[in-house]
């Protein structure tokens, strides 16, 4: 279980984060959408214990991360596996050693047994043959395959996907929805996602969060929020360019 | 400390501008000096960090061996350039003033000596940031706007261990033999002026260089050399580590990096000269 309790957090005296409370049980899918801006990332970031909020609390397992996670060295963040939002993967390495790094860094194994892994954790993103490729050479659906792959190498029980399909094509972004469901069935992971897309974030979590003005206006199952009779929601949702929510036009 | 490691802490803002002559102006200035200080701290904060993390396994020998490749790749063809026509200089220059009190013959220790004690490390230095430094930094600060660094966190890993570290102890390794280099190259430019250009012989050229350099001065351009090493390094490392937002904030820090490195580099070698002599 993920608890979250009234963080705030302000950047050059401007509050992002105005008292979040929030809790996530252990093997849901939890979808957090919300405005561009609203601060998805920055509690994702929170979540991981690379931003310090400036009040509040994050129990992992019962486990304040805030106050354990005070270093930049953190075992308590071994148990996480993130996929950042332009993938995050290392310029200097192949896809290849961008998957192993975590193993080769983090565990004993052979290097034949993270060989295997590693062909293993490609193939079950749908990539064969790109292991000594770059990421400048892949597409941006290609990076964030590897970038799962990669978060996923280490069979983390809880992953942190910071908007994994934005700039994606249709085809590629159910694709990647199809990738994630199909990852947390098998793994069992307890999963925050961050997303834009609506609707189709709601074929893909169990629960969906809105963040809006720095705090969660609504959350519930896809069918409640669709539901939902809170105007913030029934905007966001419908896109609406009239309503509670400000639209600089 | 978790605050720095996403450069949010270190951000200093600008200070908004009271109204009102002298009030205004010590509040500018307080607001300055307020900044500049938590800069300052905050990079003694790293530097101590980073060298705790040297000692502390796993030892990174292959990223050292990359790091010190890049620091020699880079700079190496600049810096026997540069080493090439600094003792060619010296030499015509040397010579001219020598002439004077005829003491051509003394040429040689006079060039070996500028070289081996201050143009060595200081010129070398001020190459290698403008190279090998300025990329250094660009490539942290695009780490840092790409989520690398954040990646690397979130792999509870520590980025000062992969990126920093490697860094300080190849510039360690590698300013001393490019200034060795410079040294050497500078000594055979002088030479060439002096024996080819001058009509000096080759023999007082070399004999008397023998004679006056002591292994001191070989030592003092060492000390300078690896002094100067940790300074850039560190510098560069810091400023792409804690870079701004965007391309903006890359190339602002690139900017900051090569000319504190170059300001610092200065600044202790009248240092390190003074404390010597």
């Amino acid at each position: 279980m993920i608890e979250i309790y009234n963080l705030k957090k302000s950047f050059n005296g401007q509050p992002v984060l105005k008292g979040v409370n929030l809790k996530i049980r252990d093997g849901e899918l939890l979808a957090i959408v919300g405005q561009s801006g609203a601060g998805k990332s920055v509690l994702i970031k929170m979540l991981i214990g690379i931003h310090q909020p400036d009040d509040g609390k994050i129990l992992i397992q019962g486990e304040d991360i805030i106050e354990i996670c005070k270093d930049d060295v953190c075992s308590l963040r071994e148990r996480f596996g993130v996929v950042f939002q332009g993938g995050a993967l290392f310029d200097s390495m192949t896809v290849f050693e961008n998957v192993a790094f975590p193993l080769q860094e983090r565990t004993k194994l052979e290097e034949g047994v993270i060989r295997d892994k590693v062909t293993n954790a490609l193939e079950e993103v749908g990539l064969r043959g790109v292991e000594d490729k770059y990421p400048a050479e892949l597409s941006g659906g290609m990076k964030k395959r590897v970038a799962l792959a990669r978060a996923l190498i280490t069979e983390p029980s809880i992953v942190l996907f910071d908007e994994p399909t934005t700039g994606l094509d249709p085809i590629i972004l159910r694709s990647i929805h199809n990738l994630i469901k199909e990852a947390h069935v098998r793994y069992g992971f307890t999963g925050v996602i961050i997303s834009h897309e609506i609707p189709e974030i709601f074929e893909v979590a169990d629960r969906v969060a809105m963040l809006y003005d720095g705090r969660i206006v609504e959350a519930g199952t896809p069918e409640e929020i669709v539901g939902s009779d809170n105007p913030v929601v029934r905007q966001f949702i419908s896109g609406s360019l009239e309503g509670p929510i400000e639209v600089i036009r | 400390m978790a605050e720095d490691m996403t450069g949010q802490s270190v951000q200093g803002s600008t200070p908004e501008l009271p109204k009102g002559g002298i009030i205004a102006l010590v509040g500018i200035l307080g607001s300055w000096a307020l900044n500049e200080l938590r800069t300052m701290g905050s990079m003694f904060i790293f530097l101590m960090r980073s060298l705790v993390l040297i000692f502390r396994p796993p030892f990174k020998i292959r990223l050292l061996i990359r790091q010190i490749m890049f620091f020699g790749n880079r700079s190496l063809l600049i810096v026997i350039l540069t080493g090439l026509f600094a003792g060619m200089v010296l030499a015509l220059q040397g010579y001219y003033t020598l002439m004077k009190f005829g003491s051509e013959a003394l040429l040689g220790p006079a060039v070996a000596l500028s070289l081996i004690r201050e143009l060595g490390p200081v010129l070398s230095a001020l190459m290698v940031t403008g190279r090998a430094g300025s990329a250094l930094t660009a490539e942290i600060g695009i780490m840092r706007i790409s989520e690398q660094i954040d990646a690397l966190l979130a792999m509870a890993l520590s980025p000062i261990k992969y990126l920093v570290v490697p860094n300080i102890l190849a510039a360690l390794i590698a300013f001393p033999l490019l200034s060795a280099i410079f040294d050497v190259v500078g000594i055979y430019g002088g030479w060439l002026i002096a024996v080819k250009l001058l009509g000096l012989s080759s023999g007082t050229y070399f004999s008397q260089m023998e004679q006056f350099v002591d292994m001191a001065d070989v030592i003092m351009g060492l000390e300078k050399s690896l002094c100067f090493g940790l300074l850039v390094s560190w510098v560069c490392c810091y400023k792409g580590y804690y870079a701004g937002f965007g391309a903006k904030g890359v190339s602002k820090a690139t900017t900051a990096a090569v000319v504190l490195s170059s300001v610092l580099v200065l600044v202790f070698d009248y240092l390190i000269g003074s404390f010597w002599l």
